[in-house]
């Protein structure tokens, strides 16, 4: 079937089988491997983009259910905040989960700018990061949302 | 087969516990999709998403209820009607509308009808050939009670419940569900009638409790049945303490 | 300007935080064929037959391997392992045919209709299990499987190898003591759980190359054993080796490789891709091993320990792989941190039918330092002694002998009498050890010491080469793997302070490629820094030889007068003769256009001094360079109704030597603290009775995530190892290695019971409290 995808910013009419998931359409057809298989069962995170802004598991959500959809991955995000912070922090080892990571705390800031510490960790316990831990992640977390919140 | 967030159908289609030739996707029927409150009642639409039912504040109990669910982002894709007719054991979304009493709109072949989800929800959704779920519809007076939601797992923050209890004070009583503790969640007349027996100490009325289950206690891979028994009765202990005044 | 003892940020950091950061599985080619695994659902069982054909009708499919195409027997210690079951399942999830397709959905689907029948067999379900009398034995031609050696077997048994230690008397030590105390404890086997599973691609060209891939800590090992296995000259072995998502040592193991390489072979050579779904990382690649160990320990009253006697029942799983070796590393390091006189230890490593043991993270250190600080906790509550003040007494010093018999010096022994000093105060711990906060919620603290040498091979080896660039910056090419450590970053901190240059000038080759990639043994036991840091010395120490020859040539100065700093090559006495480090690198021209000298190239090799193997009935022996200490304390609050528990803090004080990259050294305890309480708090494969793996998921299997850690605090201390760059200890490990009895001794505290389970699920301390009987397959 063919959909229509917004996909960082740019529109795409891709042919995609029913059953495939956003991610494979995704690492495969657009060769966006910053969306990372960790489970493939929505336990883990590393997969995660934003659609309309919200982050979504890319192993979750069928490629036709996109269609339409404003998806952004990690190699679409420009230069976001939450990028320079991680490395400032030395927020990632292996990096692995890093681009999950990015892309969720990237909406969470945007969407809640005030983010309070019930919130950061009701959103980030969506992935798992098994290099550190955590502290550094938190505190990528916290410089970006201090920034949001300054710049206001 | 009926698609709404679809992740157990693709999770478990994944390993093959589900095989479908076509889904039929739900969400974008705008009944399913609906959200609104008036003096009367609450429409929730079943394929908004839990995380869209906890950031829309309008039906507390069941928002803080649904949290309880897998995480933050797999919410904002798992829906109220897929947590209700999961295969899995939990469905704590349901426990709320247990609570409530609401009504739940199904539709089928033969059109829609709206029926009391005490009539039709027992241990899991009895759906006919055919038919989904399209709305639940809360009466409003509920939504402002006292109320009180608690999940006990294992160990990790992330996982399926040892046991997910749901709870609000009436003008009639405290009123209870549980998901987790038995092999389906369910709201007990019995069990209710003996945590409401005023009369007797708290402590009495929990031990008593367990002889009003509907069915064994469950024993897992989560927790064992002595020891849910244990966490359990110390969530009743908390929640007719903080609802009892 | 100095490069060690900076924040110096990884070299790679734009690559992780923008995606463009490559991984094995992230080769996509629209050639490459894909192969799925059929896995076995028993733990143990004969195989009566394998039937193929409906899953050859699958379209899309190229072949479909079974047991039958390779009768080679693989392992790195004891060769027991077919590439693909052969005759016998030995664990849950085993593999037992490969399907090869055009797509991965094709390669599934025919996996998955595989027949296999079986004939299940009964089962030995834990190391306990495994030396019973009437045991099922799990190889009956133990006798006649090759073995490198290291590996001591006993046919006829399912002992995969048996290691013993004798140091100074027991007898005698037993007499001198006044105090006996005894404490058992275990662990079922559990997982790596790295981010990144495990992935492997191969090709044969028509040329005879066979290239692969791999998801690896260990690419020049897998050329090495690929040649061995196959017969084939390692010249024609490529392995090339991306960045790699985590490792923890899971990944220091053979396994796809030989998979993926035999099913190239049955499609022509055409390139085939595996990656493993997180089930099939879990349940049939290889695990974290599991342990049943009793210390015995003899003090005087004034706790003065006098003799110990270990044993330790390793759960190996049905093939050795290296599950004997990480039981050895337990061997040489069992005392602990202590000076104990006499010691005795019986190791045994078993077969089970569960899922083969490979590294993990500490190799075996955080296995025996449950062990033996659970026994100090005991003797401390015996002798009515504070355990701080017990493990400061009998805390190892130079002078002291290893349970190896190795003489202890100030360069090869951090000090710990330090560490725990510092950790006295980290902790308040004289301030109090327990205390009630309200009706229901208890706090304790709980401490424990470790230390730990690496056991690597005697010959194990580090190259480095240096290129310059014309502009006078340098690229660096060393065999370390980059699997989230820094270690290339830190290495490249280790160049620049010896070239006296910027870090940011020095150019990193993060991937290896075994045929241009100066050798390192193993990305493993925290020994890049040395090994490799050693080679990059050297290397540089070639470069700098050759720009000064150069320069004295340019500038007519005596080599020994000259002096490189900035970039730049200047006689000593006046700097301003001087020239520029890029004018000379690719040589130099001079002004009539006549030319000397060429691109510098600089080269360093590194290999162990003096290092010998053990003896298999005394224990002695030199196995590795030095033992790097540290102390840690882990506070926790538990609600005493359900005996769930949080992690309020974590401690660890480490003895680095010196910190090249401090926040990066940082990061690394912290992770490895927060890995060592996750696998204590949360970390098993439970296993039902046929031995099945019930949770072979993230979901069911979990671990740490954000806000369930403790708060951390990490403190180092100096005392630099003579050996190694710049003095820098081993770190990457030792994080994890006391967190276990840490956790367990604090929960103890606040229970009122000896926990000596892991994990330490809050209903393990409930059943521990309640009295219950251990559960215990």
């Amino acid at each position: 079937m063919r959909i229509e995808l917004l996909l960082n910013g740019e529109k795409h009419l891709v042919e995609v089988q029913p059953p495939e998931l956003l991610l494979d359409v995704l690492r495969e057809t657009f060769g966006l491997t910053g969306a990372k298989p960790g489970c493939r069962n929505g336990d883990c995170g590393t997969c995660t983009v934003t659609v309309n802004g919200w982050p979504m598991k890319s192993c979750l959500m069928l490629a036709a259910e996109a269609s339409g959809q404003a998806v952004v991955t990690v190699e679409g995000l420009g230069d976001a905040d939450i990028q320079q912070a991680f490395v400032d922090k030395f927020a990632f080892q292996c990096g692995y989960c890093t681009p999950g990571f990015i892309m969720n705390i990237h909406a969470l800031s945007s969407k809640h700018p005030q983010a309070d510490e019930a919130t950061i960790r009701d959103w980030l316990q969506s992935n798992i990061c098994r290099c550190t831990g955590y502290e550094e992640i938190r505190q990528a977390v916290v410089s970006v949302l201090e920034g949001k919140v300054k710049g206001m | 087969m009926y698609w709404s967030g679809g992740t157990e159908i693709i999770t478990l289609g994944r390993v093959n516990l589900v095989y479908t030739e076509a889904v039929i996707d739900l969400k974008h029927i705008p009944e399913c999709r609906a959200l609104a409150v008036n003096d009367q009642s609450l429409i929730v639409g079943s394929a908004l998403t839990l995380s869209e039912l906890y950031d829309s504040r309008v039906f507390p109990l069941l928002g803080e209820t649904g949290s309880g669910v897998a995480d933050r982002t797999s919410r904002n894709k798992i829906t109220l009607g897929g947590n209700i007719c999961s295969q899995f054991i939990y469905k704590e979304a349901v426990l709320p509308l247990l609570l409530t009493d609401s009504d739940l709109v199904i539709a089928g072949p033969s059109g829609a009808r709206r029926i009391p989800i005490g009539q039709i929800f027992n241990g899991t959704l009895r759906l006919g050939s055919g038919e989904f779920l399209v709305q639940s519809v809360t009466d409003s007076q509920y939504l402002t009670m006292p109320h009180f939601s608690i999940k006990k797992r294992k160990v990790a923050a992330i996982d399926y419940p040892v046991v997910t209890t749901a709870a609000i004070r009436t003008n009639s009583g405290i009123r209870l569900a549980f998901s987790g503790l038995c092999a389906f969640p369910f709201r007990s007349a019995a069990l209710e009638r003996l945590l409401n027996e005023s009369k007797l100490p708290v402590a009495e009325r929990v031990g008593l409790a367990a002889s009003q289950l509907p069915a064994p206690i469950l024993s897992d891979m989560k927790a064992s049945a002595a020891y849910r028994e244990i966490v359990w009765k110390n969530v009743l202990i908390d929640i007719l303490t903080t609802l009892g005044e | 300007m100095k490069a060690i003892g900076r924040s110096v940020p990884k070299k790679e950091s734009f690559d992780k935080v923008t995606g463009v950061a490559m991984y094995t599985a992230d080769k996509v080619e629209a050639r490459m064929l894909h192969a799925r695994l059929a896995l076995s659902p028993y733990a143990h069982a004969r195989i009566l037959s394998v039937d193929t054909s409906e899953a050859k009708q699958v379209q899309g499919v190229k072949t479909i391997l079974t047991g039958d195409v390779s009768d080679v027997l693989i392992g790195e210690e004891i060769r027991d392992r077919p590439i693909i079951a052969r005759e016998k399942v030995r664990y849950y999830g085993e593999v037992v045919a490969v399907a090869v397709a055009d797509t991965e959905a094709a390669a599934k689907r025919a996996a998955e209709l595989i027949r296999v029948e079986y004939e299940p067999l009964p089962v030995v379900n834990s190391p306990v299990d495994a030396l019973r009398q009437d045991a099922p034995i799990l190889h009956d031609k133990l006798g006649e499987y090759e073995n490198e050696g290291r590996a001591v077997p006993v046919p006829g048994t399912n002992i995969a190898s048996v290691n013993r230690l004798r140091k100074g008397d027991i007898d005698k030590g037993w007499k001198e003591s006044e105090m006996i105390a005894e404490n058992t404890v275990w662990f079922m086997p559990s997982d790596h759980a790295a981010m990144e599973t495990r992935s492997a691609t191969a090709e044969i060209r028509p040329d005879g190359y066979v290239v692969i891939d791999t998801s690896s800590q260990v690419p020049f090992t897998v050329k090495k054993y690929m040649a061995n296995y196959f017969g084939i000259g390692s010249g024609w072995i490529v392995v090339q080796t991306p960045l790699v998502g985590g490792a923890f040592g899971g990944k220091s193991a053979i396994f796809l490789e030989p998979i993926v390489y035999l099913a190239s072979k049955a499609v022509g050579g055409r390139k085939v891709k595996i990656v493993l779904t997180r089930e099939e990382d879990m349940a049939s690649a290889p695990v974290r091993i599991g342990l049943h160990a009793t210390v015995k320990l003899g003090s005087t009253l004034d706790g003065y320990i006098k003799a110990a006697h270990i044993t330790y029942r390793f759960d190996g799983g049905a093939y050795n792989d290296k599950s004997s070796d990480v039981a050895k590393a337990a061997v040489i390091d069992c005392s602990g941190p202590y000076g104990i006189p006499n010691l005795a230890c019986d190791c045994f490593t078993l077969y089970t039918n569960h899922g083969f043991a490979a590294a993990f993270r500490g190799y075996g250190h955080s296995e025996l330092t449950f062990a033996m600080e659970r026994a100090i906790d005991a003797l401390a509550d015996k002798l009515g002694m504070d355990p701080w003040e017990l493990r400061f007494r009998n805390a190892a010093v130079p002078g002291d002998t290893a349970p190896t018999r190795d003489l202890l010096t100030p360069s090869n022994l951090g000090d710990i009498k330090t560490c725990l000093n510092r950790l006295k105060i980290l902790s308040e711990w004289e301030g109090w050890q327990v205390r009630q906060i309200d009706a229901y919620r208890i706090r304790a603290k709980g401490i424990s010491c470790f230390w730990k040498n690496s056991s690597m091979d005697t010959d194990a080896s580090s190259g480095a080469i240096i290129l310059f660039n014309p502009d006078g910056s340098i690229n660096l090419e060393t065999g370390v793997v980059e699997i989230g450590t820094g270690t290339k970053t830190v290495l490249a901190q280790i160049l620049a302070e010896r070239m006296r240059m910027s870090p940011e000038r020095i150019h990193v080759k993060l991937t290896v490629d075994t045929r241009t990639t100066p050798e390192h043994w193993k990305t493993v036991a925290s020994r890049g820094t040395l090994l490799a840091g050693r080679a990059v010395l050297k290397a540089a120490d070639d470069a700098i030889r050759q720009l000064l020859d150069i320069a004295a040539c340019v500038l007519r100065a005596d080599p020994e007068d000259l002096v490189l700093e900035n970039e730049k090559v200047f006689v000593r006495a006046d700097p301003s003769v001087n020239i520029e480090v890029r004018e000379i690198c690719y040589g130099y021209v001079y002004p009539n256009g006549n030319a000397i000298g060429g691109q510098i190239i600089g080269r360093g090799h590194y290999i162990q001094r003096r290092m010998n193997p053990l003896n298999p009935v005394t224990g002695e022996g030199t196995p590795g360079p030095e033992w790097n200490v540290g102390a840690q304390a882990v506070e926790i609050e538990m609600d005493t109704r359900d005996c769930s528990y949080r992690l309020m803090k974590a401690i660890s004080v480490n003895d680095a030597g010196k910190v090249l990259n401090p926040e990066g050294a940082r990061g690394q305890v912290m992770g490895a603290m927060a890995m060592g309480l996750s696998f204590a708090n949360r970390e098993g494969f439970d296993y039902n009775e046929q031995g099945m793996v019930l949770n072979p998921t993230l979901r069911d299997f979990s671990v740490l995530r954000y806000d369930e850690n403790p708060s951390y605090i990490v403190e180092f201390i100096e005392t630099p190892c003579l050996d190694a760059p710049y003095g820098a200890r081993a770190l990457g490990e030792h994080g994890m290695i006391g967190m276990p009895a840490a956790l367990a001794d604090a929960l103890s505290r606040a229970a009122g019971v000896r926990l000596n389970q892991l994990p330490l699920y809050p209903e393990t301390v409930w059943r521990a409290r309640m009295g219950y009987s251990h559960v215990f397959l």
